[in-house]
């Protein structure tokens, strides 16, 4: 049924369709109508057999839920930004022990200077941290990519983070149709964990693996995360079966055939280069979009394919390397390694700076003629980063 | 006080012979059935305080849960020692994780374990001093805040004897650690002003908080399987002496420990929801110095020559303890 609802509230009804069976949490904006929706619901009593954790921090928030994946619980939590770097050590902790948990990332910038809006740079922060990521477009995709991660980490005994850009569409209201739990539990069944702590089958997690194992644990991870990717597609095909929409998966294109020029994207400024693309196809040129999804693991394969016979790739990105650039682009570098075709990054939206239109126009018309720089911050202010730099040079 | 109601035979002895007590009575490691919870084959230190304690301390939980347990551990020797992968001397399931997140991890087993409706099962946390008073005290206290339930049991060797004996939040005054050398003018660890955990798990009117030692490994049974009889949030703190970095004979553990106890220097006593309700009295009390005197960390307090400024103000502590905790008979 559709609702006009917040996307919060929408992925808090999702999770709860779930049936998670430990939720555990630490506020943090725009993390926190997420958990503040869950809390109401285990107290209400419309979430059975759920214990909500108020935790101290987010690094207890990881570790709890840690615990709870380990006994065999379905377990959930979702985190932003500073949150997500402080339970940086924990994350790691939960992929390397094979834990299917799942955690929304309300995505947000990562300070200093402190900034509580929207960007990729926590998410991004934890590229190698061994989880999946999946990016939402929009509300009904980020409802959709809760109910397919939990799947997907508990088939593959990996953790899935659902990343949904803070603010834009946390605190969006949009029309979405959360699946009942009746509906969820024919596409996913209960959890089954590989190994659980249980005092009638003891045994030991979380050995000490020395120097002659330690490259083999590690290489099993890594052939697990590439295994994933196939799951991925195919419990996003088996949703669609399900739900009749397709959503999730590796990636999707949008009017890319014949294109010269593909935009490739994440997140919900997925939504405003559909216009932009409508837009300047409308005025004659000839420009595609592909919307990538799942981040980790990267779909190499599908994403060659996707560009194949582009002139041009354009990567938007909502994160950078400082000092070096894209962080995306070198994953879409080596997929396309061979191709002919030429890469340019743009920087867009950090810290929550509006990404219009018309400066996206602006930027891919240049683009298109392969008349911008390889990397590119869009919209900056040129005039007070002379001034800065220029008096910068002379303390020097 | 002790906690056990055993009466002690052979007076002037602290053994006490299992053969003339009733079975229900006698230790939990008489008992040729126990779990073995941390097996032999790993790889303490001789003399380790630490492995000692752990044993006796899980085999008497296993007991008290009828072998229904669930056991965290946070990093450090304990973890270390006893699970070079792939062997594992654990003998119950067990899981370790991170260093500072033992009583959060421990808190999501057992809110796992309420969700499922297992009420049988219960929870155990461990940790090192280093990873119970510095690095994983925010979680421990969130943990007590929330009254979740688990015992979570601290293995005091009073530094970070894992990475090579550096110091901790809870390594006493004076003692040289490699982080406090016996060098300058004031060698040794400073005098600060303590960070005592027992008092401040107390300070959260949990139901539980006790101190024991190694040198009494019955009131240690006792008191675990005390702690089991209750729900929430308990917590233990258990003086294992450390022969590598304290500098002791390996043979002398015990010794040590019953010193640290007979001194005044460690109290051991049971608090019940944040009230101190009992303390086992000194025997035989002894001055500080006798305990010191058996540990290089403390050697430079005697030699080149004695510091009787040092020692009388370690000497104060313990009086201080013994008038607090009322570790002395009337």
């Amino acid at each position: 049924m559709l609702r006009q609802v917040e996307g919060s509230k929408a992925v808090a009804d999702a999770v709860a369709a779930c049936s998670p069976e430990v939720i555990c949490a630490y506020p943090i904006s725009p993390q926190t109508h997420i958990v503040e929706g869950l809390s109401a619901l285990v107290k209400d009593g419309s979430l059975k057999n759920c214990e909500f954790i108020n935790v101290e921090s987010e690094f207890a928030a990881m570790s709890v839920a840690i615990g709870a994946s380990a006994t065999g619980a379905r377990t959930y939590t979702a985190t932003a930004s500073q949150g997500l770097l402080y339970m940086v050590e924990a994350v790691y902790n939960a992929s390397g022990l094979g834990l299917p948990i799942v955690m929304t990332v309300a995505n947000r910038a990562i300070g200093g200077p402190i900034n509580i809006w929207n960007d990729h740079s926590d998410s991004m922060s934890q590229r190698d941290c061994g989880w999946l990521q999946l990016y939402a477009e929009n509300n009904q995709e980020a409802v959709d990519l809760h109910i397919q991660a939990f799947r997907i980490a508990e088939e593959m005994s990996i953790p899935v983070m659902v990343c949904m850009d803070g603010f834009i569409l946390t605190h969006a209201y949009e029309q979405v149709d959360i699946p009942t739990r009746e509906e969820v539990e024919a596409f996913l069944p209960p959890f089954t964990p590989r190994q659980h702590l249980d005092p009638a089958d003891p045994v030991s997690i979380g050995a000490m693996v020395g120097p002659e194992s330690f490259t083999e644990v590690k290489y099993l991870a890594h052939q697990r995360m590439i295994d994933s990717l196939r799951k991925v597609q195919e419990v996003a095909d088996d949703f669609e079966r399900h739900f009749g929409r397709k959503t999730g998966g590796q990636l999707r294109s949008y009017r890319t055939e014949g294109a010269d020029t593909i935009v490739l994207a994440l997140g919900s400024i997925i939504g405003t280069l559909k216009d932009v693309v409508d837009e300047l196809q409308l005025d004659g040129h000839s420009i595609g979009l592909v919307g990538l999804t799942s981040f980790r693991p990267f779909p190499f394969h599908a994403l060659a394919e996707a560009l194949k016979g582009a002139k041009r790739v354009v990567i938007l990105e909502k994160a950078f390397s400082t000092g070096t650039g894209g962080i995306v682009t070198s994953d879409v570098v080596r997929a396309i390694e061979g191709m002919g075709i030429k890469d340019f990054t743009v920087i867009a939206g950090l810290g929550g700076r509006p990404i219009t239109i018309a400066s996206l126009r602006e930027y891919l018309t240049n683009a298109m003629q392969e008349n911008v720089e390889r990397l590119t911050f869009l919209d900056l202010e040129t005039e007070t980063i002379e001034k800065e730099l220029s008096k910068e040079r002379a303390l020097r | 006080m002790s906690t056990t109601q055993i009466k002690f035979y052979q007076v002037g002895s602290f053994a006490v012979g299992n053969r003339l007590l009733r079975e229900d009575e006698r230790s939990v490691q008489s008992d040729p059935e126990r779990t073995n919870a941390l097996t032999s084959g790993h790889r303490a230190c001789q003399g380790c305080g630490e492995a000692l304690g752990a044993r006796y301390a899980l085999d008497a939980a296993m007991r008290a849960t009828k072998d229904q347990l669930i056991a965290v551990n946070a990093t450090g020797c304990l973890e270390v020692f006893s699970t070079p992968y792939p062997e594992s001397s654990w003998r119950v399931a067990w899981l370790h994780s991170l260093f500072g997140n033992a009583p959060a991890v421990a808190t999501g087993v057992a809110a796992a374990l309420k969700a499922k409706g297992n009420h049988t099962t219960r929870v155990v946390a461990q940790g090192g001093d280093g990873a119970t008073v510095d690095i994983g005290f925010g979680a421990l206290s969130g943990m007590f805040e929330r009254n979740d339930d688990v015992l979570y049991i601290c293995y005091d060797n009073e530094a970070y004897m894992n990475t090579g004996v550096q110091r901790s939040g809870a390594t006493p005054p004076a003692a040289r650690t490699a982080t406090t050398q016996a060098v300058g003018s004031k060698p040794g660890n400073v005098f600060g002003q303590g960070k005592y955990l027992p008092k401040i798990a107390m300070a959260h009117d949990i139901p539980y908080v006790a101190t024991a030692t190694i040198a009494d490994l019955r009131d240690l049974e006792a008191k675990v399987e005390r702690a089991m009889t209750m729900h929430g949030s308990r917590y233990l703190h258990v003086l294992v002496p450390c022969p590598l970095g304290w500098g002791s004979a390996s043979c002398d553990t015990i010794k040590i420990a019953r010193l640290a106890t007979q001194s005044g220097l460690f109290p051991v006593f049971e608090a019940i929801n944040g009230e101190v309700v009992a303390s086992s009295k000194i025997r035989k009390k002894v001055s500080v110095e006798e305990y010191l005197k058996l540990q290089t960390r403390y050697s430079h307090l005697f030699s080149p020559q004695r510091n009787d400024d040092v020692i009388d103000h370690l000497q104060r502590i313990a009086d201080k303890n013994i008038e607090r905790y009322e570790l002395m008979e009337d």
